[in-house]
C-alpha cells in the first residue's frame, strides 16, 4: 500500500482526571487502518473503546503518542484545524444518532457542509444526493420525530456521508435499534465500504456485529488484547 | 461558515423557542419602552416651558428689587414709576420698557365674582409682550397719565364675568371701584402653571391709587435684537444700582430663564432616562440568564456540531448573534411600543411627549450592546465545550 493508512496510532494513552483520581483509560495503544479497511474495535463496556474512538475521531486529544489521520499528525494542530480535519476527512455515527430535533432530515444532512462553507443551493443538491443513497429519498422534509429510530440512523449515515470522508466512525450503531432495522444500517456500511472505498472503523460490544468486519480489534483494560489482521500478517 | 448562516441558526433557534424568546425579550422590550417613554415625556415637559417663555415676546429683560432666588420670598420693591422713567431714559427708548405692579383682588359683574390678578401697566406692555386684543383696544398713554378707570380683560375673565355679552364698554368693579371694560386680550394660556388669561390689566397710576401702594413690582424691558439684550441688561441694572447705591437689582432674560428651567428639566430627563435604563440593563441579566440555561439545554447539539466541523468561533458566534438578535429585536419591539405609547400620551392626555431622535438611536444601541455584553459569557461557554464530554451529556 503506498497511500498512508486512514488511521495510524502510535503507542496512544489517555489518562483522565476523575474527582481528582487518575484514570488510565488507554494506556498504550498502536494500530493501522487502512484506506478501505473495515475493521470493528469490540470490547467491554469500560475497556477504553469509547475514548479509543474518541481520540480516533479526533474529538479527543491523547496524553501521549503520536495519531496520524490520512498522514496528517495531529497534535501539531490546532482546535480549529482538528474541527476542520474532522469537517473533511470523518464521518461519525453515534448510538443515538445525534439528529438536530425539529429540524429536517435534509438540513441535518447538509450541517457539515454549513461548516465547510459549501453555498446553501449546493448544499442542498448534495444532502439530497446522499438522503436518495440511503433509501431516504421520499423522507428529506421530516423531522427526526417523524422517522422510525432506523429512518433516523440512516439520515446520520447520509449525514456522514455527504462531506465524502476518509474515514466513517461509527460507536454502537445498532444500539438503539431493533434486529431488522440494525441488520439494515449494517448491510448499508458494508455497502459504503465496499462500494464507496471508505474506511469504516466500528465500535461495539457485540461479537455479532463485529462479525460484519473484516478485522476485529479486540480491547480490554486500555489495551489491545487482540487483533486479527496481526495475527492473520503473523501467520 | 460564513455570516449568514450564523445568523440563519440563529433566528431558526429563536423561531423554536418562541415563547421563551418572547419571555426573554420583554424585559428588553419594557427597558426600551421605558427608556423612549420617559425620554420623550421629559422632552416634552421641557419643550413646552420653552414655547411658555419664549411665547411672552422676544428678547425681554426683565428687572426685579433685590437677588432673585428660588425659595426666598420676593425682596418688597422700592422701585417706583420715577424709577421706570429714570430706566427709560437709560435705554433711551421710552417705548421699549413697561411696567407693572400685580395684586390679587376680587372683581364684581352684577352677582358675578372673580378672583383675578390685577396688573397695574401701561400702553408700552405690548411693544414688548406679545399680547394681541381679541376685542376693544389696549391700554393708551392717556389712561395712564390720566389715571383712567379702565380694565383690559384676559380671556378667561372676560368669559366667567360676561359669560355671551360683549363686555366692551360694560362695567365691573375692583375692590369697590367701578371700572370700564375698554378690551379684551386673546387667549395666551399659561406661563409657569399660571394662567395669563385670568389677569385684568388697568392703568398702572389708576392702580398705584386704587392699591394704595406708590410702588412697582417690575419693570421690563424690550431690546432690540438678540445681540442687543446683555449690554442692555448689565446697562440697566449698573443704572439703578448707581441710583440706589448699596441695593441689589436683578435682571433676567428669557435666555438665561430658558438656560436655567432647560438645564433644570434636562437633568430630570437624564435621572428618567437612567432609572429606565436601569430596567434595560436588568432586562440584559435575563437575556444572559436564558443563554446559559439554553447552553446546557443544548449541549449535545453542542457536541455534535463540533464534531462535524464547527470551530469554536462558529459556536460561540452562533449563540452571540443569538443574544444579540433576542436584545436587538427586543429593541425594535421597544422602540415602537414606546413610540406608539408616547403618541397615545400626547394624544389623550395633557402630559406633553415629544420623541427624540436620540433617544431612540440611543435605546437600540444600548439593547444591542447589551445582547453583547451579556451574550458573550454564555456564548464563550458553548464555543469552548470539550466535544467528548458534550456529546456524552444527557
Amino acid at each position: 500500500m503506498t497511500a498512508a493508512p486512514a488511521l495510524e496510532a502510535v503507542d496512544l494513552t489517555r489518562r483522565y482526571q476523575l474527582e481528582g483520581v487518575a484514570v488510565e483509560a488507554l494506556r498504550g495503544v498502536s494500530l493501522s487502518i487502512g484506506q478501505g479497511e473495515f475493521a470493528a474495535i469490540i470490547g467491554p463496556s469500560g475497556s477504553g473503546k469509547s475514548t479509543l474512538m474518541h481520540l480516533l475521531g479526533c474529538l479527543d486529544r491523547p496524553t501521549s503518542g503520536q495519531l496520524r489521520v490520512n498522514g496528517v499528525e495531529m497534535s501539531h494542530l490546532t482546535d480549529t484545524q482538528l474541527a476542520e480535519l474532522r469537517n473533511k476527512t470523518i464521518g461519525f455515527v453515534f448510538q443515538s444518532f445525534h439528529l438536530l430535533a425539529r429540524t429536517t432530515a435534509l438540513e441535518n444532512v447538509a450541517l457539515p457542509l454549513v461548516y465547510r462553507g459549501v453555498g446553501k443551493a449546493e448544499r442542498r443538491h448534495r444532502a439530497r444526493a446522499a438522503l436518495e443513497s440511503v433509501g431516504l429519498g421520499h423522507r428529506m422534509e421530516h423531522r427526526p420525530s417523524q422517522m422510525s429510530g432506523g429512518e433516523q440512523q440512516r439520515v446520520a449515515i447520509a449525514r456522514a456521508l455527504v462531506g465524502r470522508p476518509k474515514v466513517l466512525l461509527a460507536d454502537e450503531p445498532t444500539g438503539n435499534l431493533d434486529t431488522r432495522n440494525g441488520a439494515e444500517v449494517m448491510g448499508m456500511l458494508d455497502r459504503l465500504n465496499s462500494e464507496r472505498g471508505v474506511a469504516v472503523v466500528l465500535v461495539t460490544h457485540e461479537p455479532e456485529v463485529a462479525e460484519h468486519a473484516r478485522r476485529q480489534i479486540h480491547v480490554r483494560d486500555g489495551l489491545i488484547e487482540l487483533d486479527t489482521a496481526a495475527e492473520g500478517r503473523g501467520a | 461558515m460564513r455570516g449568514r448562516e450564523s445568523f440563519g441558526m440563529a433566528l431558526e433557534a429563536l423561531r423554536v423557542n418562541r415563547l421563551r424568546s418572547a419571555l426573554t425579550m420583554l424585559g428588553v422590550i419594557i427597558g426600551v419602552l421605558a427608556v423612549v417613554i420617559l425620554v420623550a415625556v421629559g422632552t416634552g415637559a421641557k419643550d413646552a416651558v420653552e414655547k411658555e417663555i419664549s411665547g411672552l415676546g422676544t428678547n425681554i429683560i426683565l428687572v426685579v428689587p433685590g437677588r432673585l432666588s428660588v425659595g426666598a420670598a420676593p425682596t418688597q420693591s422700592k422701585l417706583s414709576l420715577a424709577d421706570v422713567a429714570y430706566v427709560r431714559r437709560v435705554v433711551g427708548d421710552p417705548s421699549k420698557v413697561t411696567v407693572s405692579l400685580q395684586s390679587g383682588e376680587t372683581v364684581r359683574v352684577g352677582g358675578t365674582e372673580a378672583f383675578v390678578t390685577i396688573v397695574g401697566t401701561d400702553q408700552n406692555l405690548t411693544n414688548i409682550f406679545d399680547r394681541p386684543v381679541d376685542k376693544g383696544r389696549h391700554l393708551s398713554e392717556t389712561d395712564v397719565d390720566t389715571r383712567r378707570r379702565v380694565a383690559v380683560l384676559g380671556s378667561e375673565v372676560a368669559d366667567k364675568l360676561f359669560g355671551d355679552l360683549d363686555p366692551i364698554g360694560r362695567q365691573l368693579t375692583i375692590s369697590g371701584a367701578r371700572f370700564r371694560v375698554v378690551g379684551v386680550y386673546g387667549k395666551v394660556g399659561q406661563t409657569f402653571g399660571v394662567s395669563r388669561d385670568q389677569e385684568v390689566h388697568i392703568p398702572v397710576t389708576t392702580a398705584q391709587r386704587l392699591l394704595g401702594i406708590p410702588r412697582v413690582n417690575g419693570i421690563a424691558v424690550g431690546a432690540s435684537g438678540p445681540d442687543e439684550i446683555e449690554p442692555l441688561q448689565s446697562r440697566v441694572v449698573a443704572a439703578l444700582a448707581d441710583r440706589y447705591p448699596g441695593e441689589q437689582f436683578s435682571a433676567v432674560t428669557q435666555t438665561q430663564l430658558l438656560g436655567t428651567i432647560g438645564s433644570v428639566l434636562g437633568m430630570l430627563t437624564g435621572v428618567l432616562a437612567a432609572i429606565a435604563g436601569i430596567s434595560l440593563l436588568v432586562g440584559g441579566v435575563g437575556v444572559s440568564n436564558i443563554m446559559l440555561v439554553s447552553v446546557r439545554e443544548r449541549t449535545r447539539e453542542i457536541g455534535l456540531r463540533k464534531a462535524l466541523g464547527a470551530r469554536q468561533r462558529d459556536v460561540l458566534s452562533q449563540f452571540l448573534i443569538e443574544a444579540v438578535l433576542l436584545t436587538t429585536l427586543g429593541g425594535m419591539i421597544g422602540i415602537a411600543l414606546g413610540v406608539g405609547g408616547a403618541l397615545a400620551i400626547q394624544a389623550l392626555t395633557p402630559v406633553p411627549a415629544s420623541i427624540t431622535w436620540w433617544s431612540v438611536a440611543l435605546a437600540f444601541g444600548v439593547s444591542a450592546a447589551v445582547g453583547v455584553f451579556f451574550g458573550v459569557a454564555p456564548a464563550r461557554r458553548a464555543g469552548r465545550l470539550d466535544p467528548v464530554i458534550a456529546l456524552r451529556a444527557e
